[in-house]
C-alpha cells in the first residue's frame, strides 16, 4: 500500500484516564481547598486506566471498516480520539480527507426549535456549512418524511419522527472520512432498513467509513474489514467474517468463569447475579461446538449473595446468528415453567433444547435472569455456540450455509397429474 | 500529475498529544463561523420562544430596571445624576452594564449548558463562548434604538462622542468574554463557579457607576473605585450617550489595557484547559 492510498493512519495510539481513589476527587472548590490545606503535598492514590493502548493500523481510501469488541474494549474512546473530541495521551493519527463524525443521532437538537431550524442547527454542529445544508435540505426532509411538520417544534414530534429527522441530517453529511458510532439501533425496523440502505450507499460511494456496532449483522453487511479491540488493544484487523468469527470464539475459548470477565457482557442496568454460564451436550459435558441437530443444554448459575432471594426465578435465552440477526428466543414465562420451591438464594437453571434446528455457523447467546415479572440480570453474547456442518440428511451432503440459519427437515412428494 | 494535485488538495489532519500552552487557531475558528452564527441564532430564537411579549422583553428588562433605579436612587435616596433625568441616566448606564453582565453570564455557563455537544462533537470550543457575543449585540441594538427614542422625547440631542460608543462597548464585551472564558473553563471541573458568578455580578453592579454617578462616590474613595475597570468604561459610555461629565481618560486607558490582557489570558487559559473538557464535563 503506497502512502497516498491511506486515508487513516494510526500509530501507537494510547489514551489513559486517571481515576482518583478515596476522597481525592473534588467536585467543589471548597473540598479541593480543604484538602490542600490538610495535605499541602498531596500524595493521592491515583490509578491510570488505559482505555486504549498502543493501537496502530492503516485504513486505505474507500474502505468500510467495522470496529467491534465488548463493552469497555475501547471502541468509543477510539472514535472520540479520531474525531478530535478528546486528545490522545500518546501516539499519532493522520487523517487524509475531511472528517465527519456521528457519535450520536440528533446531537444538539433542541426541543423548542422547529424541524427546519433543527436541520440547520444540527447540520452546522456536524460540520456542514449553510450552503451545503441548503443544497441537501429537500433531500433531508424527504428522507425523514416530515414535510408537514417542518415548522412545528420538535418537542411535539413523535419519537419516531424525531429520530428520522436526526438521522436524515447526519446521513447527508459528505465527508471523505466518516466516523459512525452505534447509530442504527434507533427507530422502527422499517426505518432501520432505510438507514442501513443509506449507510450502504455511503459505503459504496468510495468514502472511508469507520463503523462501531454490536450488531454483527449490520457490520458484516456493511464492512469489508474489521478491527477487533480487546481491553484497549488491537487484537485483530482483517476481513470481516474472519474477525467476527474470532470475536465470537474468543469469548468462549480458554475462558475462566471469572466475574470480571462476565461483567464485560453485562449491560449497565443489570445486577450481577449470574455467576457462570455454559453449554452442555446430551452427556452433560461442556462444549462450545455442536453438530447440526444435536441436543443443546444452556445452563446458568446464579447467586443472590446478600441481596433478596428469588421467589420465582425466570430464565430467558436469545440465540443470535453471527451475521443474520436473531435466530430465536424463549423464556420460562412464555413456555409456562415456574420454579415454585423458592425462594432461592442460589441455584442452577437449565434450558434443554432438543434437536436444535440451527444451520451451521457461529451464534452468540444472550442469557436473561429474572424474578417473576422483573428482569434482573442479563449477559449479552457471553456464550457462543458453533454449529458444525454435519451430514444430517445422511446423503453425504451438508445443508448450504448460505441458506439462512434454520435447518429444515423436509419430506418430499411428487404427484404426477 | 493528477495524483499529485489530488494529494495537495486533500486536507491532511494530524492529531498529536499537545501538552502545555497552545497558539490560538484563528483559521480554524473562521472555518467554523457558520456554527458560531447558527449557535448565536439558536440562543436568540430560544430566549423568547413561548413568551407572549417576545422581543419586547429585550426593551422591557432595562426599562423596568431603570424605573426601579430611578425610584430608589433618584427619588428615595436622592443621588445626583449630573443634571440628566434620572430615568434616562440609569437607562444609559444599564445599557452598558447589561452588555457586560449578559455576556459574562452567558459565556461562563455556555460549556456546561452545551455539555452534550462538548462530549459528542468536535468543534473549536472557543466557538461557544464567542457565540454569546452575538445575542448580546442584538439585545444591545434593540435597547439602543429605544434609548434614541427616549432621548428624542427628553429633547437631548446626540453629540459627537457617540462615535466612540462602539469602542467602549467593544472593551466592555472583551472584558466580559475574557472573564467568561476563564469562568467557563473552571465550571467544567468546579460547578461552584455557577453559584459564584451571580454574587460577583451583583457586587459589581453596585461597585460600578450604573445606578448612580461617580460624583456620588466620596473623593477619597475614588482611587479604589477606579480600580474596577467597569467604572471608567461605564463613565465613558454614559458620556458618549448623554454628553455629560467627562471621559476619565486615565481610567479608560487602564481599563482598555486590562480588558485586552484579561481577554488574552482568558483565551489562552481556555485553550490550555480545553483538551480536558470532553473527559471531565
Amino acid at each position: 500500500m503506497s502512502s497516498s492510498d491511506i486515508s487513516v493512519s494510526v500509530r501507537g495510539l494510547s489514551k489513559s484516564y486517571t481515576i482518583a481513589h478515596d476522597a481525592t476527587q473534588h467536585t467543589t472548590v471548597a473540598e479541593a481547598l480543604l484538602h490542600r490545606l490538610k495535605k499541602p503535598l498531596p500524595r493521592t492514590q491515583k490509578e491510570t486506566f488505559w482505555a486504549l493502548r498502543d493501537v496502530s493500523f492503516d485504513i486505505p481510501h474507500g474502505d468500510v471498516v467495522g470496529i467491534i469488541g465488548r463493552n469497555g474494549a475501547g471502541k468509543s474512546t477510539l472514535l472520540k480520539v479520531l474525531s478530535r473530541i478528546t486528545e490522545p495521551t500518546a501516539g499519532e493519527i493522520d487523517l487524509y480527507g475531511r472528517v465527519g463524525s456521528l457519535l450520536e443521532v440528533g446531537t444538539g437538537f433542541h426541543p423548542e426549535l422547529t424541524g427546519r431550524e433543527n436541520i440547520y442547527l444540527n447540520g452546522a454542529i456536524l460540520g456542514m456549512g449553510r450552503r451545503e445544508i441548503r443544497k441537501h435540505f429537500d433531500a433531508i426532509v424527504d428522507f425523514a418524511g416530515v414535510e408537514q411538520f417542518l415548522d412545528t417544534p420538535v418537542k411535539r414530534y413523535s419519537s419516531g419522527m424525531y429520530v428520522r429527522l436526526a438521522f436524515a441530517v447526519a446521513a447527508h453529511l459528505e465527508p471523505e472520512i466518516m466516523i459512525v458510532d452505534e447509530v442504527l439501533a434507533v427507530g422502527d425496523t422499517e426505518f432501520q432498513k432505510k438507514c442501513l440502505g443509506k449507510m450502504q450507499d455511503v459505503a459504496h460511494s468510495g468514502r472511508t467509513v469507520l463503523f462501531v456496532s454490536h450488531n454483527m449483522a449490520a457490520v458484516s453487511n456493511l464492512c469489508s474489514s474489521c478491527i477487533l479491540l480487546q481491553g484497549g488493544q488491537l487484537s485483530h484487523y482483517g476481513p470481516t467474517e474472519e474477525v467476527i468469527d474470532r470475536y465470537l470464539t474468543a469469548a468462549s475459548h480458554g475462558r475462566q468463569n471469572t466475574n470480571a470477565l462476565i461483567q464485560g457482557f453485562r449491560p449497565s442496568w443489570a445486577r450481577p447475579l449470574i455467576t457462570s454460564a455454559r453449554l452442555l451436550d446430551s452427556q452433560g459435558q461442556e462444549q462450545i461446538s455442536f453438530s447440526l441437530g444435536s441436543d443443546v443444554t444452556l445452563e446458568l448459575t446464579f447467586d443472590t449473595q446478600n441481596g433478596p432471594e428469588l421467589k420465582a426465578p425466570v430464565m430467558g435465552v436469545i440465540i443470535n446468528h453471527a451475521t443474520l440477526g436473531i435466530a430465536g428466543g424463549v423464556n420460562t414465562r412464555m413456555s409456562d415453567f415456574w420454579a415454585t420451591d423458592g425462594p432461592y438464594g442460589t441455584g442452577i437453571l437449565r434450558c434443554h433444547l432438543k434437536r436444535l434446528p440451527l444451520l451451521q455457523g457461529q451464534y452468540s447467546i444472550d442469557l436473561w435472569l429474572g424474578d417473576g415479572p422483573v428482569d434482573l440480570d442479563c449477559l449479552t453474547g457471553y456464550l457462543s455456540l458453533h454449529i458444525e456442518d454435519t451430514d444430517v440428511y445422511g446423503t453425504g451432503r451438508t445443508p448450504f450455509a448460505h441458506m439462512g440459519m434454520v435447518y429444515l427437515e423436509p419430506q418430499w412428494q411428487m404427484v404426477a397429474l | 500529475m493528477s495524483n499529485v494535485l489530488n494529494k495537495a488538495q486533500t486536507p491532511h489532519l494530524s492529531i498529536r498529544p499537545a501538552p502545555g500552552w497552545q497558539a490560538l487557531n484563528v483559521r480554524e475558528l473562521w472555518q467554523f463561523r457558520d456554527l458560531l452564527i447558527t449557535l448565536a441564532g439558536r440562543d436568540v430564537k430560544l430566549r423568547y420562544r413561548q413568551t407572549a411579549l417576545g422581543v419586547l422583553w429585550v426593551v422591557m428588562q432595562p426599562l423596568l430596571a431603570a424605573g426601579i433605579f430611578s425610584f430608589v436612587f433618584g427619588k428615595v435616596a436622592k443621588l445626583p445624576s449630573d443634571g440628566v433625568p434620572y430615568f434616562l441616566f440609569a437607562y444609559a448606564g444599564l445599557l452598558g452594564w447589561t452588555a457586560f453582565a449578559n455576556t459574562l453570564g452567558k459565556a461562563s455557563t455556555c460549556l456546561v449548558q452545551n455539555s452534550h455537544l462538548v462530549s459528542k462533537v468536535f468543534f473549536p470550543r472557543l466557538v461557544l463562548p464567542l457565540s454569546t457575543v452575538f445575542s448580546t449585540m442584538i439585545d444591545f441594538s434593540v435597547a439602543f434604538v429605544m434609548l434614541l427614542v427616549m432621548m428624542a422625547s427628553y429633547h437631548i440631542a446626540p453629540h459627537l462622542g457617540l462615535l466612540l460608543l462602539p469602542v467602549w462597548l467593544a472593551l466592555l464585551v472583551m472584558l466580559a468574554v475574557g472573564v467568561g472564558l476563564y469562568a467557563a473553563a473552571l465550571t467544567v471541573s468546579y460547578r461552584d463557579v455557577q453559584y459564584v458568578m451571580p454574587v460577583l455580578l451583583q457586587f459589581l453592579l453596585y461597585a460600578s457607576p450604573v445606578s448612580y454617578a461617580v460624583s456620588a462616590v466620596p473623593p477619597h474613595w475614588r482611587h479604589l473605585y477606579f480600580l474596577n475597570p467597569l467604572s471608567g468604561l461605564l463613565e465613558a459610555f454614559r458620556w458618549s450617550v448623554l454628553g455629560h461629565g467627562a471621559v476619565p481618560w486615565g481610567s479608560v486607558a487602564y481599563a482598555a489595557v486590562l480588558a485586552l490582557a484579561v481577554f488574552l489570558m482568558g483565551a489562552f487559559a481556555f485553550k490550555k484547559m480545553e483538551r480536558r473538557f470532553a473527559d471531565v464535563i
